[in-house]
């Protein structure tokens, strides 16, 4: 690179690591910043990797720049070059030393996937079977006899065990800020342990490209306090509120007409997220933020807000039907 | 049945026109033109020049594919390109990249220069030559015209199950992914065994093994991973055909199958197939480097060895693209560990060429600052890939952006950069003139700033959260200004490509006439002509040690010593069969994405047999070329 090279290429590299400094990861989302213990160990491995390849490219640069400086042709300058075959003993160094830097890094390695795997003991364990379909995620509290959809609930500092379960075709079910991702395989059953160490909301994604949809195919995990999380319990347990006014009840029936099918509840059969207590939701089919506007929006037309989805479009009610039926799924909490 | 009396009379009247019965000044026409003459050539060097181009053909495709998918990116909520439309875009991006761009052009390079470095006049089997060619370009084309008659394959290039099957991907999308790649693969694994034979056999007198250039070494081991490689994939590809065509139940778990069986094969081939794209790339890089150094190779030994540990590993690490896949913590520990190691003999490579430059005379024309651009380049996607090994890290990692960004550098810092250097390198090899000098640093400037721009931002992109293959993603979260850099750094790209285009083009009409060696080589594709001769060498020349050519010109002779006396030489004649035989696989697999109606993949079927007996019956002795013949060329390219 000649010096003239270098001033040109100078000004864009200062910009690029300006731009970077200005953003770092949303705290919802970060792999960087990890608010559980799986995110922790994979996060710790992710800084020793990361250490000892800088210290591998510092090296390697630094030789590189010397030579690229002190070996370039001079115009008029006649250098005599000196064939070398090799050297032995460098070349050794050079295997040596990284087979030194991978021992470092396989033995944490081999541990922590060991660690990572192994099913947690006890009594202060949360059980959840996650279900992925095209493109929702489902979630069942089998000792708590609980069902939800969109949205996993977890207290903070107790092991969460994860069985995900798969239906149609693979996804994978990731929650950056908390720990990485284990693969939803139709006919067979992965586990996973993750656990917050924070109150808050966390991003979760689907990973595997599984059709049309998957780039919406989010939910999200709140993390709670033991006692808000015990309330959240007791709350979902409640049987579902009673539809009270004329409109409430109208919405009942047009519901019953025409989404019962699909959302057919707790039904062990279930096609699409169950709605008993819809009313509690923060989205409206995992991604838009749920006011009545965009309900209504994702009922006249689902796929023009998530592309593939199996939901059929609910445009044939007249406007005051739609209403009520917007009415009633918010009652019901 | 109303298409095939079509098509069979249409057959029979092609017949008749070959066959001189209908008329004869027409065929003498036909056969005498140039176009005729590269559809039916066998000659090495023409084979590679079509390779290269076609490839390059079908980079641009690839490159508009991608930047499409970068201006979906541009800002969040965007909807140029959503849903099902993205998914294709993703998934012939992919595609193409891997299997009608990169092998290919790295193909045409083996195919143009493997025979000049070992001192041969032709590869081992000239007809298979062509055919793999034409097999490819079939493939190809078969592949690519789904974008036309509606319905790209959209479950990604690796096509995973269940997505892939009917029930999750009806139409015939995923049908042409499975037979354009059959037909293409079958192309790639009989120019493999070309090159293998080729090299085994067909050295000059004194080329040892231990003396063949590092190009041709790196063939040698790639063409040995498609021997083993290919079939994975060709099993595959067969199993996911029944399952889609004919009601077979490989993959569905619902019937007894397993979505973790394509998987398993698709990456036992596509992990190899990465060391496939860059080992010729690794030895493009040893030969541009050493030249443009005025030096040696640096530890040549060490570099023989280190690839054959690269390639040997490389069949010993598929799991780590399946970590996530639960198959458990001790298979994945022995994986995680297997694929560190391949940055052993990979850092000894990196230290040799350091060390290659080191002591030497640096001259950087356009091939050496795409050999040079290569270092760090290629270092940091080793870096990632180091990381990417240990399961834990990779639970964070996998199908993340961090890993998009982390292919990129390998494959564009890799082998899209090798390639260039590579083309500026041997151009005046291939066409006998050379590509401008200055067009060429602004092809690289732009390509390289371009580059990272794009890709570097895109391990953040992963870290903080964005999963690969999305056409979204969500506002707030920090991503916006990340992807906004990234799809700006393509437009870098897009120029560097355009000033490269530009160049040929430019040099077609008016380039420099190269001398035999332009650039002070060592190797033996320097001692000929530029461009060669048909027969390459007039008389074989004689090796004396590695850098043949080097060595003679550090004795003081202008020219390489010949092995064997001047004497009449056989060439294989031009064959139409392999254009052919080809059609016939590409109306075959064309019949068996119609689907229900099979009669057009019998008569493609047909035609592949036919072609076939023609083939085995074919007398035709090939012919020689008089001395005389050969000492009037000869003088011509001396003057």
């Amino acid at each position: 690179m000649s010096r003239q090279h270098f001033w040109r290429v100078l000004p864009i590299v200062a910009l690029v690591v300006l731009a970077l400094s200005g953003c770092s990861g949303h705290e919802s989302l970060n792999t960087l910043d990890p608010k559980g213990s799986a995110g922790e160990t994979q996060f710790d491995l992710m800084k020793l990797s990361f250490l000892i390849m800088l210290g591998v490219f510092a090296t390697v640069i630094t030789i590189f720049v010397y030579v690229l400086i002190r070996f370039r042709k001079r115009k008029g300058v006649e250098r005599k070059v000196d064939n070398v075959h090799g050297n032995i003993w460098y070349e050794i160094t050079w295997t040596v030393i990284p087979i030194i830097l991978l021992t470092i890094m396989a033995i944490p390695t081999v541990k922590s996937t060991f660690d990572l795997a192994e099913e947690p003991e006890g009594e202060d364990v949360l059980k959840v079977k996650v279900t992925g379909h095209q493109y929702w995620w489902e979630f069942e509290y089998p000792e708590l006899g609980i069902r939800t959809a969109q949205e996993l609930y977890i207290p903070v500092g107790k092991k969460v065990f994860l069985e995900i379960h798969g239906r149609d075709v693979l996804h994978s079910f990731w929650v950056p800020a908390l720990g990485g991702k284990m693969d939803v395989i139709p006919g067979r059953v992965n586990t996973m342990t993750l656990d917050a160490d924070k109150p808050g909301m966390y991003q979760g994604k689907c990973a595997e490209l599984c059709g049309a949809g998957h780039a919406l195919m989010d939910f999200r995990v709140y993390a709670k306090e033991q006692s808000e999380f015990d309330a959240w319990v007791a709350q979902m347990k409640k049987p579902a509120s009673v539809a009270t006014t004329s409109d409430q009840k109208k919405g009942e029936e047009l519901f019953l007409q025409n989404c019962l099918a699909c959302h057919a509840g707790t039904h062990p059969k279930i096609k699409a997220p169950d709605l008993t207590k819809f009313g509690t939701r923060e989205t409206v089919a995992g991604i838009l933020p749920h006011t009545e506007e965009n309900l209504k929006k994702w009922l006249k037309d689902p796929q023009s807000v998530k592309p593939g989805a199996n939901m059929p479009k609910i445009d044939y009610l007249q406007p005051d039907e739609l209403e009520a039926l917007v009415d009633y799924l918010e009652s019901r909490k | 049945m109303g298409t095939l009396i079509v098509l069979v009379v249409l057959a029979l009247f092609l017949i008749a026109i070959f066959n001189g019965g209908y008329n004869r000044t027409f065929l003498e026409r036909v056969k005498n033109s140039t176009v005729w003459d590269w559809l039916t050539t066998v000659d090495h060097k023409k084979i590679g020049i079509l390779y290269f181009l076609s490839g390059f053909v079908f980079f641009i495709i690839g490159g508009i594919e991608a930047l499409l998918i970068r201006l979906q990116l541009i800002v969040p909520h965007n909807d140029l390109f959503v849903g099902d439309t993205f998914n294709e875009l993703i998934t012939m991006h992919g595609t193409t990249m891997i299997f009608l761009a990169a092998m290919p052009m790295i193909f045409g390079l083996m195919n143009v220069v493997i025979p000049l470095q070992i001192g041969a006049r032709d590869v081992a089997f000239p007809f298979l030559n062509a055919l793999g060619f034409w097999l490819f370009t079939a493939g190809g084309l078969l592949l690519n015209l789904s974008w036309i008659f509606g319905g790209a394959p959209d479950a990604g290039w690796t096509s995973y199950t269940q997505l892939a099957l009917n029930e999750y991907s009806p139409g015939p999308g995923i049908d042409y992914y499975v037979l354009g790649l059959q037909i293409s693969g079958i192309g790639t694994l009989i120019g493999a065994l070309n090159f293998m034979v080729t090299i085994v056999n067909m050295r000059t007198p004194g080329m040892t093994f231990l003396r063949m250039p590092m190009f041709t070494w790196t063939t040698f081991v790639t063409s040995g991973l498609i021997l083993f490689a290919f079939p994975a994939l060709t099993v595959g590809l067969l199993l996911l055909m029944f399952d889609r065509l004919f009601g077979a139940n490989f993959f569905d778990h619902a019937m007894g199958g397993s979505a973790v069986l394509w998987q398993h094969l698709f990456w036992i081939f596509g992990h190899p197939e990465v060391y496939i794209v860059i080992l010729p790339a690794f030895g493009i890089m040893s030969e541009v480097i050493s030249t443009f150094s005025k030096k040696r190779l640096f530890g040549y030994e060490s570099m023989v060895i280190a690839t054959t540990v690269i390639g040997f590993l490389g069949f010993m690490v598929w799991v780590h693209h399946m970590f996530t896949v639960g198959l458990g913590p001790v298979a994945n520990s022995v994986f995680a560990v297997a694929t560190m190691s391949i940055a052993v003999p990979t850092g000894v490579k990196v230290f040799n060429w350091l060390f290659t430059m080191w002591g030497g005379e640096l001259r950087f024309t356009t091939a050496m600052l795409f050999a040079v651009g290569f270092i760090p380049t290629f270092v940091m996607g080793g870096m990632t890939g180091v990381m990417l090994a240990l399961p834990p890290a990779d639970f964070q990692f996998q199908d993340s952006y961090f890993v998009v960004a982390h292919f990129h550098y390998v494959l564009i810092g890799g082998t899209v950069m090798a390639l260039f250097a590579g083309s500026y390198y041997w151009w005046p090899k291939m066409f006998g003139k050379l590509l401008d000098e200055k067009l060429g640093k602004i092809h690289f400037w732009f390509f390289f700033i371009g580059f990272h721009l794009t890709f570097f931002p895109q391990h953040f992109l992963g870290l903080f959260g964005m999963p690969r293959r999305v056409f979204t993603y969500q506002s707030g979260v920090n991503l916006e200004t990340l992807n906004l850099i990234s799809t700006i750094g393509v437009f870098g790209m897009v120029i560097g490509t355009l000033a490269f285009m530009f160049n040929v083009v430019k040099t077609f009409k008016k380039g420099v006439q190269a001398s035999s060696d332009p650039w002070n080589g060592r190797t033996l594709e320097w001692a000929c002509a530029s461009p060669p001769a048909p027969y390459n060498f007039a008389q074989l020349p004689k090796v004396r040690g590695y850098d043949a050519f080097w060595l003679e010109k550090e004795a003081g002779n202008k020219e390489m010593q010949p092995a064997e006396p001047l004497a009449p030489i056989h060439m294989p004649s031009n064959s139409h069969i392999p254009i052919l035989m080809a059609i016939g696989f590409f109306v075959a697999g064309f019949g068996f994405i119609a689907r229900g109606d099979f009669s057009m993949a019998i008569l493609g079927l047909v035609m592949v047999f036919i072609t076939m007996f023609m083939r085995s019956f074919d007398r035709d002795p090939g012919y020689y070329i008089p001395v005389e013949e050969i000492e009037r060329t000869e003088k011509g390219v001396k003057s």
